[in-house]
């Protein structure tokens, strides 16, 4: 089973409860698909092994061959090649590894080598009974997609995979959420969760995953979200109450589960009930 | 000279809209961009009303007329972004525009098309203009968007005889937030003190210092863990970067909030004193 964490933005709890969640399950995967800030690591501590490299093709051109005719810079759609008075230059950063250039150009000048955008590594340890894949672009690239896309092709079927999705409503999100069973959406109970809220549930709908919502810091701020969801139907799986103990664990670092294990059923429990809201799957996954 | 000051945070949910619309209540002279393009917030603050509506084209997308298409499958198989599925049906989410699929369809029977990926406005406000945005669910190009919202916010400035631009940012550190940054006088990073906060707010100030911009930084919450609060300070200061501002852990913004205001325009309190006078150290700043 695949259950994806999000939320339209950051900051409303989602790795606490995708870290949280699959503590609790044990025996799961736990992905953080948040690859320009990857923070699950930063609760758990695992010893990161490098799988192994994302890459993407750019082009590099052979200034023997190439008569500067500028059709390669002419086809690129993202401004990666500018065609100058006595070469062509490539800006790698703008490339989205199209390769339409190199079929393009008519003299054969254009060839393709690969260029690291970030990396996948993998952990585990023996405290917690979880493995962690986590993908990281590498600062000042762009794009996030091709490192989530490579990250899920580690997923275990046979297991439950917990992604832990970046923030926001943009493609990113749709590349992390679309092939999941089950979408939990964080949100708190402010004017702010709400209107992030109602983007990202327009957004679920769109893709029909089944969701629910969890609210985080229950007790702070009104109760429209719970009015919201009640409205739409929505339902709402749990409610992580405001107190400051959680805050400080938070701060340090520290999964509440660990020192709050009553909070472990109730993930469970959340899991659960999660199968019930999956069409044509059984209990037997939990 | 019109000054560019920019206020992101490694992550979302640090107090960074709380703090650019406070500075928005505060400054005397300036216009607000809110570049959080993907969620945006500001606006349930500011209250705008809107007085420009420009659509806003992302990336262009492959449309296959199916009249001319005979299903030789040439498409699907050289693009490298999977967006073509078996029945020659492209996936509109994947596919990121490049026309590699049209110029190798042999029957011409591929075109690519405009596709209006949002909007973006120019609002009035009670505290002067605001330009601001919506991005159409799943849309990507959000990088492109931030620059349309910041040039015209630029050219509203100097119509308006605005002096400075407060750019509330995206989170994260890709390809938005560095539209939102490149080519800011200033960066303000809002931080908290937690094992998360110090990370991030390590990778954004790389970020800034890679499009070498000078970084100010405010750390909000910061009594919920004093002893990360002073690594941040150490942090700081061993990279020659000003705190700004240290807030404390309240309830206050969140109050003011739900009534839609800022928290100096709500409270008078020790909060919203210290957010006063982070203003008037990141202005001076600014005007350095
Ligand atoms: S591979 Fe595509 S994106 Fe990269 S330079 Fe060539 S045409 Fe441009
Ligand atoms: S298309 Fe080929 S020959 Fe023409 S400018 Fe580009 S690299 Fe040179």
């Amino acid at each position: 089973m695949k259950i994806a964490i999000a939320s339209g933005k950051g900051g409303t709890g989602k790795t606490t409860v995708a870290v949280n969640l699959a503590l609790s399950l044990g025996n799961a995967q736990l992905l953080d698909c948040d690859v320009e800030e990857p923070n699950c690591n930063l609760f758990l501590g695992f010893d990161l092994k490098k799988q192994e490299d994302v890459t993407i093709t750019v082009p590099q051109v052979d200034s023997g061959k190439c008569s500067l005719c500028g059709k390669c810079a002419e086809f690129c759609q993202y401004n990666a090649i500018a065609k100058l008075s006595d070469s062509v230059m490539l800006f790698p950063k703008l490339c989205h590894g199209c390769g339409g250039c190199v079929l393009v150009c008519p003299e054969k000048a254009i060839t393709e080598k690969k260029r690291s955008i970030g990396v996948i590594e993998k952990g585990t340890n023996e405290q917690f009974n979880i493995e962690l894949l986590q993908g990281t672009l590498n600062i000042g690239e762009a794009m996030a997609s091709p490192v989530i896309r490579q990250l899920q092709t580690h997923m275990d079927e046979s297991t439950v995979a917990v992604v832990d999705s970046p923030p926001g409503t943009a493609c990113p999100v749709i590349a992390s959420v679309a092939d999941m069973d089950y979408c939990v959406l964080v949100t708190e109970p402010t004017p702010f969760g709400l209107n992030d809220l109602v983007l990202a549930v327009d957004v679920i709908r769109q893709l029909g995953i089944p969701f629910g919502v969890i609210i985080n810091r229950h007790g702070l701020g009104d109760n429209r979200v719970e009015e919201y969801c009640r409205v739409e139907s929505i339902p709402v799986l749990m409610k992580i109450p405001y107190i400051r103990e959680i805050a400080v664990l938070y701060s340090k670092g520290i999964p509440f589960v660990e020192h709050m294990p009553a909070w472990k059923e109730n993930f469970r429990e959340m899991c659960r009930d999660i199968c019930e809201f999956i069409p044509y799957r059984g209990l037997s996954q939990c | 000279m019109l000054k560019h000051l920019t206020v992101i945070s490694g992550k979302g949910g640090t107090g960074k809209t709380t703090i650019t619309s406070s500075f928005a209540a505060l400054a005397e002279n300036a216009i607000i961009a809110d570049c959080d393009v993907d969620a945006a917030d500001m606006h349930l603050i500011l209250q705008p009303e809107t007085f420009e509506t420009t659509d806003f084209y992302g990336l262009k997308v492959a449309h296959i007329n199916k009249e001319l298409c005979t299903d030789c499958g040439a498409c699907a198989s050289s693009c490298r972004f999977d967006a073509i599925d078996k029945f020659n049906v492209i996936d509109t989410c994947k596919c990121e525009g490049c026309a590699v699929c049209e110029f190798v369809c042999p029957e011409n029977a591929i075109c690519m098309v405009e596709k209006k990926a949002g909007e973006y406005y120019c609002s009035n406000t009670r505290f002067g203009p605001l330009v601001h945005a919506k991005l159409g669910a799943g849309e990507e190009a959000s990088g492109k968007l931030v620059s349309d919202v910041r040039r015209r916010a630029s050219e509203l400035a100097l119509e308006c005889g605005k002096d400075v631009v407060i750019i509330d940012g995206p989170p994260g550190t890709g390809c938005s937030v560095i539209a939102a940054i490149t080519g800011a006088d200033l960066v303000l990073v809002v931080t908290e003190p937690t094992i998360s906060g110090i990370h991030d707010l390590e990778r954004v100030v790389q970020v800034a210092q890679h499009f070498r911009i000078p970084v100010v930084v405010c750390i909000n919450k910061c009594d919920i863990n004093m002893d990360l609060s002073q690594s941040i300070s150490i942090y700081c200061k061993n990279n020659e970067i000003n705190v700004a501002g240290m807030l404390p852990y309240d309830k206050s913004p969140v109050d003011a909030m739900i009534y839609g205001k800022s928290v100096v325009e709500c409270f008078d309190n020790d909060f919203s004193s210290k957010v006063r006078s982070l203003w008037t150290e990141v202005n001076s700043s600014l005007s350095k």
